[in-house]
């Protein structure tokens, strides 16, 4: 039995004929310890399929189960804490006057998880961060060190299920790379499943075995990366992301214009 | 070849005069821990070229754009040998006449068109307004104008997209008013800072491909910055790589991934690759011996 069944997933925003189907019956299962990598370019629907996953909106059709567990509109904190999300932007999401100390003892006290002292000097251990950094503010860390508080704030109610939402878009490739290695390794000692979300095909090849390709709210097609590697891909536009991400190409970016017609002009 | 003198009219007919000559600049921050270098004495020329400057946040990157526009922070202390547009010394000019250079022979594309747009006025007359500023013509053949424009950067309704609010475009489209509004008033030269990291992998294309063909067709000298080394290898003709301050390294950009320097290849080595598939990103070991390596020729590759 796959740890997450999604079926039939549907999540609009507004009302009557102005509403935007922003994910369109999409359906997906990953199994535990798996990392399952989302692709798709802004506006497709990935991140509101994250956020509907991890209870951030309730208002979404169809059916969620994680772990044996059916999720409702609304949730218990035990269904809480077996996904936790890491968000693209360290910078946005550490409450800025709150030390780090502060930001990882919150998720604890929510979940009244006792021995705080213990598990706060873990969780920063586990990330690489040494217990120097428990009593920091976040603007007195580089982006790779908070986003490992990020990762370490996820960590520490001990999910079985991480949500990544773009972990390492807004580093530098050298941080990348490290914070790649640390979820990797992660995974691994910590049995974790991944949902990868990014635009990045680079990075969610190297993260992912399975991928699926989202576009304007619709899951386009799911494969695996081998089979993507060896030319399996039959959809015109994963071939296309495919080709674009290898870098500029000017014959691609003429027949580009066939593709993005007119949802391109008015956002 | 025949030696050209800088700032004489041959230096402006010749295609591989430099458009920008830059010698030993250095941007200096005071600090209360004494002065921070955030560009440590760099040198290069730009060409009718693309000329790609990459590194890492703090590099001193974006720094260097626009410290060549003098749009540093006040805090900031610039200094240079020269710093020359078609020969002409920048460092001469009082703030009065470098407004004329800035916008009119010099411009400047930024990341996020969101934010460098004006939300309360149209897109149409934001582009327009940079023509009035800079030339002597009535608001009628600056509308003119700027609707060609937007034709140029392959706009499909011109009159439609005008009349829109910055808020009503997506990002792709409001970075191509961006480039409109920067290229409207014909700059010998232009500054990309990350201008399409913001954008999704299609529509970057897009954007790039109306940058190669103004370089193409205007003669427009290019310097591109971004932190990505895939795209920089494959839009750009020539590569400097900066590093704390410095350039490290200077390539053809179809070179890049044969780059010798210790930095360069410990960055190409941790970028994820889809035709190289790895289980552990090699992670970059900085050698201390970058920061004080001697200064990389302007002449070079």
């Amino acid at each position: 039995m796959p740890l997450i069944d999604i079926r039939d997933l549907r999540v609009s925003f507004g009302e009557g004929v102005g509403a935007i189907r922003a994910v369109d019956a999409v359906s997906i299962t990953i199994e535990e310890g798996e990392v399952y990598g989302l692709v798709g370019e802004s506006g497709c629907g990935k991140s509101t399929l994250l956020r509907a996953l991890a209870g951030l909106n309730p208002n979404w059709s169809g059916a969620m189960t994680v772990a044996g567990q059916i999720l409702g509109p609304r949730r218990s904190t035990a269904q809480y804490k077996l996904m936790q999300m890491v968000f693209q932007d360290p910078y946005g999401s550490l409450h800025p006057r709150h030390t780090i100390d502060g930001l990882l003892a919150e998720p604890l006290a929510i979940h009244a998880i006792g021995e705080s002292d213990r598990r706060i000097v873990e969780a920063l251990d586990r990330v690489g961060l040494d217990a120097s950094f428990r009593f920091r503010y976040p603007h007195q860390l580089s982006g790779g060190q908070r986003q490992r508080v990020a990762i370490a704030r996820a960590l520490i109610v001990e999910p079985r299920v991480l949500l990544l939402d773009e972990p390492t878009s807004a580093l530098d490739v050298s941080i990348q790379a490290e914070v790649l290695n640390l979820l990797d390794d992660l995974r691994r000692s910590q049995k974790l499943t991944y949902l990868f979300v990014s635009h990045d095909l680079a990075v969610v090849t190297h993260m992912c075995r399975r991928i699926g390709v989202m576009r304007a709210g619709r899951l386009l097609e799911e494969m695996t990366v081998d089979a993507l590697l060896a030319g399996g891909t039959t959809h015109p536009y994963t071939r296309h992301l495919y080709r674009a991400s290898a870098g500029y190409d000017r014959r691609l970016a003429d027949t580009a214009e066939v593709l993005d017609d007119s949802d391109e002009e008015i956002a | 070849m025949t030696m050209i003198v800088l700032g004489s009219p041959l230096a402006i007919a010749d295609e591989s005069a430099p458009i920008v000559s830059v010698r030993n600049l250095r941007v200096a921050f005071d600090t209360p821990h004494g002065a921070v270098e955030a560009v440590r004495g760099i040198s290069f020329d730009i060409a009718r070229e693309k000329v790609g400057i990459v590194g890492e946040s703090g590099s001193g990157k974006s720094m260097t754009g626009r410290a060549i526009l003098r749009l540093t922070p006040p805090k900031a202390r610039v200094s240079a040998e020269r710093l020359d547009l078609h020969g002409q010394d920048l460092r001469a000019l009082d703030e009065r006449a470098m407004r004329l250079v800035r916008g009119r022979r010099m411009s400047m594309i930024l990341q996020d068109p969101r934010y460098s747009l004006n939300p309360v006025v149209r897109v149409g007359e934001q582009i327009a307004e940079a023509y009035l500023v800079h030339r002597r013509v009535s608001r009628a053949e600056a509308r003119d104008k700027a609707r060609a424009m937007l034709e140029t950067v392959r706009i499909r309704h011109p009159d439609r997209v005008y009349e829109l609010y910055p808020h009503e475009v997506s990002g792709g489209m409001g970075q191509r008013v961006m480039i409109a509004m920067m290229l409207i008033a014909e700059p010998e030269f232009l500054i990309a800072d990350e201008p399409t990291s913001a954008l999704d992998v299609t529509v970057r294309l897009q954007v790039l491909a109306i940058l190669d063909d103004l370089v193409q067709s205007r003669g427009l000298g290019l310097m591109f910055i971004s932190h990505d080394l895939n795209l920089v290898a494959t839009f750009c003709d020539r590569v400097l790589i900066m590093y704390a301050g410095r350039i490290v390294e200077t390539c053809p950009a179809a070179e890049l991934r044969r780059a010798r320097h210790g930095y360069t290849r410990g960055l190409l080595e941790s970028l994820p690759r889809i035709d190289k598939r790895r289980d552990r990103l090699p992670v970059l070991e900085r050698d201390p011996a970058w920061r004080d390596a001697p200064a990389v020729s302007p002449r070079e590759g």
